[in-house]
Formats: structure tokens, C-alpha cells, sequence
């Protein structure tokens, strides 16, 4: 099109040095309309290298749609535990409910302090686990990649060989992946219907489906994308995306946050023994 | 039925106080059997030895030898094995508890409790549906006494006035149980990772400057840097402690310390001076070797070394969501409380 105009206006050689100019400023510098062809790093095995250890920056873990801020739920906490305001990361910016998923979100964020698997330090589930505000680590390697979650010592191993059947449900799901070009896709299903996908009581059944990109755009950040589809709770299919960024500490690693310690006053306290007969065997 | 909830949810912790130390040792650090002929190492795109793969680390080697076997290191073939097993003297620390057998199959209980046999072959969980590495080893702790060598006398008072701690309080709440009834640790991660009474399952994965390991219970992530980094922080303190690695030749040699202060390795605290090194060597297309050596020189008398072989598995390594089901916490606690009331 830009040649095309140009040989309206120009004529000759011209076209010719025009052309060339147009293709160089191309290579050079996006156009508003073209995202910038990044080549990813490659792995010695050719695939795009996505080795290292990737945290999302943003307020999804709060609430997943745009939202204003607004106090937390323990007001001794005051500002330092409220929500911050956040612009969403939901295509479109609504959640497609149907209208008894839709009541049913509200009411999980009304007893939320009693019902958000984030409190009970359960796994996160996918695709919740990847924008929580904790690293996470992807260890790439041959037949399988592996991604190890700093929350709850979570891990899902993505089988990179011929598709294989879930066992069973479980909270990370079972991944198989492939690649297309330099974006890993990974296709989970057997998800169970106990995560949440934020801490506003968005949530999702069992007949959870997520299809995640990860596409590298830069040498230190990923594109992530995952299409939903579940058709107990959604009228539709919908997509959140996020890009998702390296940390860059020279020192950067994947540190424990083995969280069980820190819920079991939360979950059985009411249930010691009363009065509190001094420290526990492991204090 | 207290003692019978508690022996089957927490006989993980009750196998590790088992074995009461009573000969010294010296640590070996014997190479592991050379690989096998017509057999070549499988390398990653960046040419380290592959380990990567599915394994199971179950074995029949119990972790101490049996005291009637005395200095035999090894069994000269599976008759002998067969027929040691058949000499082993009857009772308490002779048959039952001493001869050669699945570690996973009999719970021993501590001290006082009631002995439960938790069958694993009834939830298909064990037994001879699990894939055990060959082994003529008569100890997993390697050496002529085969067992771990006695603690220090501080150590010791630690671990007698826990227990006696843990006695008086058993159940006065959810942070009195054992690290496995709570889901924390199982007690076998590591390192040195022993096997466990069932779901002996691990993956190993290896990136560019990285081995992880997941265990299967209780699927946690060991990611071994191998890029020639430091230890982290001694200040940070880790449940699978701060693990670093590299290659010497074709093994993976990785070195751990920084321990989180509640970790308990063969039944002995771990102090802030512990390092535990490991080796893997792949010795086959099946057959990872797997020694260690456990220099903790404020809780134990002298370092000691063990070794198994791990062997490949076709998987999956499942999920193994321990806190997520522990409704047996919430019902013991709930036990405890009505009782008290009656």
C-alpha cells in the first residue's frame, strides 16, 4: 500500500529507492499498527528459549477486570493490605457469566475472607498461578517443561511429546504443549473446580479449559495469553492477556513461600486446645 | 484410636526416629558402579549428561542395616539375600523390624505407640506394583556399620526433649503435629532424598543452568542452579535447604546448606553448620546412582554417606495435594477436643 502510493506520487527509479527505504524503515521501526517482530533466543535444540525465572506486574491477583481500589476486608490493616486499582486484563474487560455464575461471583466476594483459596494457601490453579504476586520459574528442557510457582510450592511438568490424558483432576491441571513458531502453547484441562481466578471471587466448574500462550516479546518479557473456555459458568468463550516480565536481579532465584504454616491458625485454630499450652513441637 | 489415627497419618516421622545409632563410621565416597558397556551417555543440547526422566527411588535396602548382617556391605546374590533373611533372628529388632524388606510395607512405631501395617498394595500404592532399582546393598548407609553414627549429647537432649514435648501436647493444635501430618514435609525430600513409605515418585527436568527435581510427595521443586552461583543468603532459610551444583565429569554434584532449623535428617536436627552433597550419575538408560554424604558437625558425631539407585519409571509423578485434602488435621483436632470434654 505505502509502495503503491508512493509510485502514484513518484515515478522512475525512484520507486525503487522508495521501496527500499520503506522496507528498511520497516525492519527499523514499527508502525503503530505492527507489533515489532522480536527474535526470540533460541535454546541449543532451536526452540524459543524461555528459560528463566518470569513474574506478572500488574493488579489481576486482586481482580482480574477493571476495577477501582477500594478497602481491604481487615480494615485493622488499613492501606496496607487494601486493593489497589488495576486496569484489568480481561479482553473486553467483562467476564461472560451466565446469570446464576454471575450471583454466585458475588457472593464468593462477599465471604471471600472465608472462601478464597488464596487464604487456605492451596494451589493456585491455572491460570490464576501465573499472575499471583510471586515468581515463578520455567525449566525448560527436552521432552518436558517444567514451571515451578513460588506460592505454595506449586508445580505443573508440560509434556512437550504426543498429548497424554490427565489421571485424574487436580488443582494445576494436566498440560500438554507444543510450539508454534516461538510461542509455547499449552493446552489444560482436569483443572478441579476449587481455584479461584483472583481474589474477587472470580471463578470458574471443573469443566475448565485454558488454552496459555507464552510468546517471548523482548529479551525479558513474555506475552501471555489464556483463553477460557468453560460452559458451566461462561456464555462464551473469553481471553485475559498480560505480559509477563524476567526478574532481573543478578542473583534472581525462585526462594519457598510453603505457606501451610501460615494458614493453620486461619484454618484449625479454632480448634486448639484452650488455653494455648505454650509453643508448638515444630516452633 | 488416637494412637491408631496418628500412627497412620504420621508414620513418616516415626520411621525416621527408628533406628537408634550405635557404631561410628567413616563417610564413603565410593564411585558409583561404571556405566554399562554398549551403552552411551544421553546428552541435553548443551551436552551435560541427561538425567532427565521419571524415577522411582522405592527400594527394598532398608536405610540402616540390619545388626545381625554385622560388617556385610553387600549380598553376593538374591539366594543370599533369601537366605540372610531366613537367619535373621525373631523379635524386636530381629525379624520384623531387621530383615530386608519394602520399608514402605510395615509402619514401626515410636516408642510406646501400636504397631500399624498400612497396606499399601490394598490402594495400589505399593508393594510389588512399584518398580525397585536391583540392589544387593544390605544398608543404605554405606560403610562397615551401615547405620548412621551416634548424635552429640546436645543433639541427643534436643531430639529426647522434643519428643517428650510433642508427648505431653500431641494434640493441642495443628502446629503440635508432625511437619507430614501438617503437609509441610513429607520428611524424605531432602537432601538427601530417601525414599518414602509410598509414591517413591520424582521428575527431573534440566534447563539451561538448571536441574530441577519434583518429588512426588509433597510435590516440591528443587531447582539446582548449576551455573556456578553461590549459596544464597545464609539468612534465608529453606525446607529443601539452598542447593548449588555442577559437573564433575559426567556426575552432578550438588551441595546443600542453609536447612530451615525444624528439618530433621535421619532422625537428627539440622544445625546451621549441616551440608549435605549429593552425586547423580546415570549408569544406564534405566539406573540413576544416587550417594550422599550428611556432614552435620554439630549434631552428629561424624559425617555419613548412603546410596541407592534410582530407576526409571514411565510416570506421571502425580499431584500430590496434601494440605489442600488434610481434612484428617481438622477431624483429629475436633477428636482431641471432644474427648477432652468427656
Amino acid at each position: 500500500m505505502h509502495f503503491r502510493s508512493r509510485k502514484s506520487r513518484l515515478g522512475g527509479w525512484l520507486v525503487v529507492a522508495g521501496a527500499a527505504a520503506t522496507l528498511l524503515s520497516l525492519a527499523v521501526i514499527p508502525t503503530p499498527a505492527q507489533a515489532p517482530a522480536f527474535k526470540a533466543p533460541k535454546t541449543k535444540d532451536g526452540k524459543a528459549n524461555l528459560n528463566g525465572i518470569w513474574q506478572a506486574n500488574n493488579e489481576a491477583n486482586w481482580d482480574i477486570r477493571p476495577h477501582s481500589s477500594y478497602a481491604g476486608p481487615v480494615s485493622s490493616l488499613g492501606a496496607a493490605y487494601s486493593t489497589p486499582a488495576g486496569l484489568g486484563v480481561v479482553e473486553g474487560g467483562e467476564i461472560p457469566y451466565k446469570p446464576e455464575a454471575a450471583a454466585k461471583q458475588k457472593q464468593n466476594f462477599a465471604d471471600r475472607m472465608k472462601l478464597d483459596p488464596e487464604i487456605k494457601c492451596y494451589m493456585g490453579g491455572v491460570p490464576r498461578s501465573t499472575y499471583m504476586p510471586y515468581p515463578f520459574q520455567i525449566v525448560q528442557g527436552t521432552g518436558h517443561i517444567m514451571i515451578a510457582y513460588e506460592y505454595a510450592g506449586a508445580v505443573r511438568d508440560i509434556n512437550m511429546g504426543a498429548p497424554t490424558k490427565a489421571p485424574a483432576d487436580s488443582w494445576m491441571g494436566w498440560s500438554n504443549g507444543h510450539w508454534e513458531g516461538d510461542t509455547l502453547v499449552v493446552d489444560v484441562t482436569s483443572l478441579n473446580d476449587s481455584t479461584w481466578f483472583d481474589r474477587a471471587g472470580n471463578f470458574h466448574s471443573d469443566a475448565l479449559h485454558v488454552i496459555e500462550r507464552y510468546t517471548p516479546i523482548g529479551p525479558d518479557a513474555l506475552q501471555y495469553e489464556a483463553t477460557i473456555d468453560d460452559p458451566k459458568v461462561f456464555t462464551r468463550q473469553w481471553k485475559m492477556s498480560m505480559p509477563l516480565y524476567r526478574r532481573l536481579e543478578k542473583n534472581a532465584q525462585l526462594l519457598e513461600y510453603k505457606c501451610v504454616e501460615f494458614a493453620e491458625e486461619v484454618l484449625y485454630g479454632h480448634l486448639r486446645k484452650q488455653p494455648v499450652q505454650g509453643k508448638g513441637d515444630s516452633k | 484410636m488416637r494412637h491408631v489415627l496418628s500412627s497412620l497419618i504420621a508414620f513418616a516421622p516415626a520411621a525416621l526416629l527408628v533406628s537408634a545409632p550405635v557404631f561410628a563410621q567413616a563417610p564413603v565416597t565410593a564411585k558409583p558402579a561404571p556405566a554399562a558397556k554398549n551403552w552411551t551417555m544421553p546428552r541435553t543440547p548443551d551436552g551435560k549428561p541427561d538425567l532427565q526422566g521419571t524415577y522411582s527411588n522405592a527400594t527394598t535396602v532398608p536405610v540402616a542395616r540390619p545388626a545381625y548382617l554385622g560388617a556385610k556391605e553387600f549380598y553376593t546374590d538374591e539366594a543370599d539375600k533369601v537366605a540372610s533373611a531366613a537367619q535373621a533372628p525373631a523379635g524386636r529388632g530381629g525379624g520384623r523390624a531387621a530383615a530386608p524388606r519394602a520399608a514402605a510395607a510395615v509402619v514401626v512405631p515410636e516408642e510406646g505407640g501400636l504397631a500399624v501395617h498400612y497396606d499399601t498394595s490394598q490402594f495400589g500404592l505399593g508393594g510389588p506394583t512399584v518398580k525397585r532399582a536391583a540392589s544387593l546393598r544390605t544398608s543404605i548407609i554405606t560403610g562397615p556399620e551401615g547405620r548412621v553414627p551416634p548424635m552429640l549429647p546436645e543433639a541427643q537432649k534436643m531430639v529426647a526433649e522434643k519428643r517428650a514435648y510433642q508427648q505431653a501436647h500431641q494434640w493441642d493444635s495443628a502446629q503440635n503435629r508432625p511437619l507430614a501430618e501438617r503437609c509441610i514435609t513429607w520428611g524424605f525430600e531432602g537432601p538427601p532424598m530417601m525414599p518414602v513409605g509410598y509414591n517413591s515418585t520424582l521428575e527431573i527436568v534440566q534447563g539451561q543452568g538448571y536441574v530441577a527435581i519434583v518429588q512426588e510427595m509433597i510435590h516440591d521443586t528443587r531447582i539446582i542452579p548449576t551455573d556456578g552461583r553461590p549459596h544464597g543468603p545464609s539468612e534465608i532459610k529453606r525446607w529443601m535447604g539452598d542447593s548449588v551444583g555442577h559437573w564433575e565429569g559426567d556426575t552432578l554434584v550438588v551441595e546443600t546448606v542453609n536447612y530451615n532449623p525444624q528439618v530433621v535428617i535421619q532422625g537428627g536436627p539440622v544445625s546451621d553448620a549441616a551440608k549435605v552433597t549429593e552425586r547423580f550419575t546415570r549408569i544406564d538408560a534405566d539406573t540413576i546412582t544416587y550417594q550422599f554424604t550428611v556432614d552435620d558437625p554439630k549434631t552428629w558425631t561424624k559425617p555419613f554417606s548412603g546410596e541407592y539407585n534410582m530407576v526409571h519409571i514411565d510416570g506421571p509423578v502425580y499431584e500430590y495435594a496434601c494440605h489442600e485434602g488434610n481434612y484428617g488435621m481438622a477431624n483429629n483436632l475436633s477428636g482431641a477436643r471432644a474427648t477432652e470434654k468427656k
